[in-house]
This record gives structure tokens, sequence and C-alpha cells, in this order.
């Protein structure tokens, strides 16, 4: 396994008096692809938006416990959250495309970071939208609106659009479930590729798909994290009574 | 002679030819087709009567319609008399176009701060506070125009204090909550999921919200605004009681000057029916009627472009 892209150390959420998720240790490494999987509620997307920090949006919220990122905890107020989103990009189930055109769309995120130069700007969006095998799709209708787009190339935008900040984590929260299946089969070629560069970490409720695109898959269950393992091992061979009845199906 | 009386009804009723659930429908059909066809029929005849008084100086030949748009001169009881319209309209457009630049601003800031600031206090304050505006009635501002107003810019600046600028700044505080709850609701529509994404791609609040929700939300900003306007452009006597009414086109803000709505309430009560004079001011009646429809278009032209 590569280096340690970062890692939680006993980190819990609490909306109001609720706790969400309860003292989760969990560590990611670079070009490494984790899936968390779990019955709806156990708090997947919980966890997955208190690594950017965008639980901060919603009133009441406390989060307690480190997030390390290169030799960081961010998990305090003085953090630079603007900095922090730009290295942790974030990807949503139901893909939100800004309402301008394809062109805009990617240059969005580089252009409030301070980029101007058309040049620069021209060759981020080629990248991105190449790096999500968009380009060919796309290439002769950049500043026609992205809600055109079909959904699976509106959610592949939205990945592209996250990748023109550079950063070097990618949260993916149900990326494919809205999704038909070729579309869902391009999401996740996508994401095959794309670790080889990135930090991916992925929600999904299905769990082949856990089994084809993560290394490791992690269990969550009303809160917990009940195992963290290979996924190879998790799906054939779970330490975890709990992990084995949900991966076959007898609950959840 | 005491007959018990028998209820007959339940045996009526089957053995009607039109059970109770059809003459429901009957009549609830009626009813509504009738209320819709009086409702059609009375618009029609409204415009139908402002139309026919309105375009009689043009018909009888007492006034040509190039004379009424671009006369400058309104002098009614003169030899000959004369009836040009330019400073009304540059009147009612001048006020009612400052008047909603004065609260497209505010407006909007209402807005932005009570749906994505402060939804709480907007809501449980600002919005009371703001529909309350909604709801006083016209000669209050007038009146409140007059007496803060009008001396606070006589105080302070040139002339009577009396003027395009004094109708303006009460027509913007009466166009307040038009423009504040369309753009309050415009916002409060937005896709969930935009914000986050601008958010998640590091940008601030403020840069969310100028680059992402106001441009992605203009359309129903502007239909805001272009219903301003229009209230602005039709209220008369909160503006009659400031303006001045000097039928002059004013060289500045400063000076007295007239709208359409503000002379005609202030001219209607001294024409005989059927005078030239008044059918004048039926003229003019008809150029607000048009300005009205005007307006509606562009409000559905805008709104037709919020909806791409
Ligand atoms: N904004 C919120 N306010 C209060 N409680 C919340 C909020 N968001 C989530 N919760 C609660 O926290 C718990 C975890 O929710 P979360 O959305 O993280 O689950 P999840 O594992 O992502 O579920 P799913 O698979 O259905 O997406 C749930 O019990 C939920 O009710
Ligand atoms: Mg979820």
């Amino acid at each position: 396994m590569s280096e340690t892209a970062f890692y939680t150390k006993d980190l819990s959420v609490f909306y109001g008096e609720k706790q969400a998720i309860k003292k989760i240790s969990m560590d990611f490494a670079a070009r490494e692809v984790i899936a968390l999987i779990g019955p709806s509620g156990c708090g997947k997307s919980t966890f997955l938006r208190s690594l950017n920090r965008m639980n901060d949006l919603i009133a009441g919220v406390r989060i307690e416990g480190e997030i390390w990122i290169g030799g960081r905890n961010i998990n305090h107020p003085g953090t630079d959250v603007v900095r922090l989103r730009q290295n942790i990009g974030m990807v949503w189930q139901r893909a939100n495309p800004f309402h301008k055109s394809i062109y805009e769309n990617i240059v969005f995120g580089p252009r409030y970071h301070g980029i101007r130069d058309k040049r620069k700007l021209d060759e981020i969006v080629e990248r991105c939208l190449r790096k999500t095998a968009l380009w060919d799709e796309v290439k002769d209708r950049l500043n026609g609106s992205a809600l055109a787009l079909s959904g699976g190339q509106q959610q592949r935008l939205c990945i592209a659009r996250s990748l023109a900040v550079q950063p070097s984590i990618l949260l993916m929260d149900e990326p494919a479930s809205a999704l038909d299946p070729v579309s869902t089969a391009k999401i996740e070629e996508l994401i095959a590729e794309l670790k080889k560069e990135y930090c991916i970490v992925i929600v999904t409720h299905n769990m082949y798909q856990a089994a084809r695109v993560s290394d490791r898959t992690g269990f969550f269950l009303m809160g917990d994290l009940v195992e963290y393992d290979n996924t190879q091992k998790i799906f054939t061979n779970p330490s975890n009574r709990s992990t084995d009845d949900y991966i076959s199906g007898r609950f959840g | 002679m005491n007959h018990p009386v028998q209820s007959d009804k339940p045996e009526g009723d089957r053995l009607s030819r039109f059970p109770k659930h059809i003459r429901e429908e009957w009549f609830g059909r009626v009813y509504v087709y009738a209320c819709v066809a009086l409702l059609i029929v009375t618009i029609f005849s409204i415009v139908w009567f402002i139309a026919s008084r309105g375009l009689n100086p043009f018909i009888s030949g007492g006034l040509n319609l190039s004379d009424l748009l671009f006369g400058r001169q309104w002098n009614p009881e003169g030899e000959p008399p004369l009836f040009g319209a330019l400073p009304f309209l540059a009147g009612s457009t001048a006020t009612s176009f400052i008047a909603a630049a004065i609260a497209a601003p505010f407006g909007f800031c209402a807005a932005v701060f009570m749906t994505q600031i402060a939804p709480k206090a907007g809501r449980s304050i600002l919005q009371p506070a703001i529909e309350l505006l909604a709801g006083i009635p016209s000669v209050v501002y007038g009146f409140v125009g007059l007496t803060v107003i009008v001396p606070f810019l006589r105080n302070n600046f040139t002339g009577q204090g009396f003027g395009i600028l004094a109708g303006s700044l009460v027509l913007s505080i009466m166009i307040l909550p038009t423009v504040t709850s369309i753009s309050t609701d415009a916002l409060g529509t937005l896709p969930a999921g935009l914000k986050e994404g601008s958010f998640a791609l590091g940008a601030t609040r403020w840069q969310t919200i100028y680059r992402l929700i106001l441009p992605t939300t203009l359309p129903s900003l502007l239909t805001g605004i272009v219903l301003g306007i229009s209230r602005a452009f039709g209220e008369a006597l909160a503006v009659q009681m400031v303006i001045g009414n000097a039928p002059i086109i004013p060289k500045s803000l400063f000076e007295s000057a007239a709208t359409l709505t503000s002379i005609i309430t202030l001219e209607m009560g001294n024409t005989v029916g059927g005078s030239l004079h008044n059918n004048v001011l039926w003229s003019l009646a008809l150029i607000l009627l048009i300005m009205t429809f005007l307006f509606v278009f562009i409000v559905r032209v805008l709104e037709r472009r919020a909806k791409r």
C-alpha cells in the first residue's frame, strides 16, 4: 500500500443531540479507492461530508475528533476551508451542474482561485474533459448549456468540474445510483482511471460496484465502522457477522 | 286533516333521471363557467370602454396622436387647448424606473439575507416587516412622503422638495415588497445541490452568491423588477401628493413634475363627460393600459427564459 493520503481519528458527528457517527478512525491511501457501504441512515454521507467540512453548512452540527491531511488536523475552526475544499473534490448522487455552459461549469472553480488567463482556462477545460472521457462527446458544444447533457454526462461533467481545481482526494456519494447501466459502467471505468492520480472515497449501495472498483471497503452500521479491510476479504471472508449478513443480503 | 308527512325523497332520488352526483357535477360546471364568462365579459368591456373613450379624440379629429405623444404643452383650457402628454410620459417613466433602480438592490439584499444568510431571522422578522409594507394604503405613503421626504429634500437640496426624486423615493418603498417577494421565491426555488457544488469547489459564501446564485436566478429577479416598475407606473395617489403636479418636463429631479396617473386623478373631476378634455384623459388611461399589457408581456417572456 502506498503512502497515506489522510486519516481520521475518533471522528464523531452530532446532529443536535443525535450522534450520527461514532468515533470513526480510518486511513486512506493515495491512489486508492475506498468504498463505504452500509444500510441507509448508517452515517456514510455524514462521514463523507465531514471530510471536506461540508457539514459546517448544516445548522446545529457538532464534529469531534481529528482529520489529518498533509500533517495538519483540519477539524478545527482555524482551518482554511477554501484551501481544504480545493484539495478535496466532491460529487453527489444527483448531478448538480450549474445553469451555465459546459465550459463555464469547468472554469468555475479555477476562476474562484484566481486563474484569469484564457489559454490556461482552455487547457484546464480540455484536460478535465479528457480525463472524464467527455471531450469527444462535447468538444463541439462547449458553449452549450450543461443542462442539455444526459444524466450520465452531467455526472461526468461534475466530476470534471471538481478535477479542475486540482484536488488530490475525491469524495463520491453514490455517484452512479441515479444512472443507467451504461453510464454507470462509464463512471466505474472513470474511477479506475482516476485512481492512478487520486485517492477516491466512494459511497455505494451497489455491492457489485464496491467489489469492482474499490481496493478497500469500510462497512458502516448505525454510526459505527464495523469492519474496514481489503475489499476482497470483506466480500469473501468478512470477520464480522453483521458484515457477512449485510453483503449477502440478509438485511439492510 | 293531519296527514302524516311521508318522505318520498329516497324514492324520488332513485327514480330521478338525474341522480345526486350528476346534479352536483352540473351545478359545479355551470357555476364555474358562469363565473369565467362573467369575468371575461367584464375584462373586455373595461378594455372596450377605455379604448372607445380614449380613441375618441383621434377619431373625432379633435387631436392627433403625435400631438398627444410628443407635445410638450398641456393646457386644456387654452385657446386653442393643448394636449401634449410628453411631460406625463416622461414623469411616469422617470419615477417608476428610478424607483425600481432604488428598490432593486434593497430587494435583492433582503431576499439574499432571508434565503441564504439568516433564514430564521429573515422569515420571522424581515419577511413580515416587508409584507406589512405591502399592506399600507398608498395615501399613507403619500402622507409620509409629504411630511418627511419633501421637507428633507427641500432643506438639503435645491427646489421645493416636490418632484421626480420625491415621487421615486415614495414609490421605491411601495414596490419593495414586490421586488423582495419575487426575488425570495426565485432564490428559494434554486435546485438543491447547486450551492453545495459551489462550496465544494472552495468558493466562499459571497462568491457563491454573486457568481452563481444571482446569475442563475437573474431572469426571475428581472421579473420582480418589471412587476415593480409596472406597479410604480400605475400608482397615482401617493405620487400625486409629492411630485408637485406641474405639467412640464423638469430639468432636474428636484423640480415639480407630473405623471400620467397623477394628472388623471387631478383633472378628471373638473371635466365634463364627453368633452374633448375628458376624452383625452381617457386617452391617457388607454396609454396606461397599453403599458400594463407591455409589462405583462415582458414578464411572460422573462418567465419563459427563467424556466429554461
Ligand atoms: N441534516 C441533518 N440533520 C439531522 N440529522 C441528519 C442530517 N443528515 C443526516 N442526519 C441523520 O444522520 C444519520 C446518518 O445519515 P446519513 O445521511 O449520513 O446516512 P447514509 O448512510 O448516507 O444513508 P443513505 O445510504 O440513505 O444515504 C441518519 O439517521 C440521518 O437521519
Ligand atoms: Mg447518503
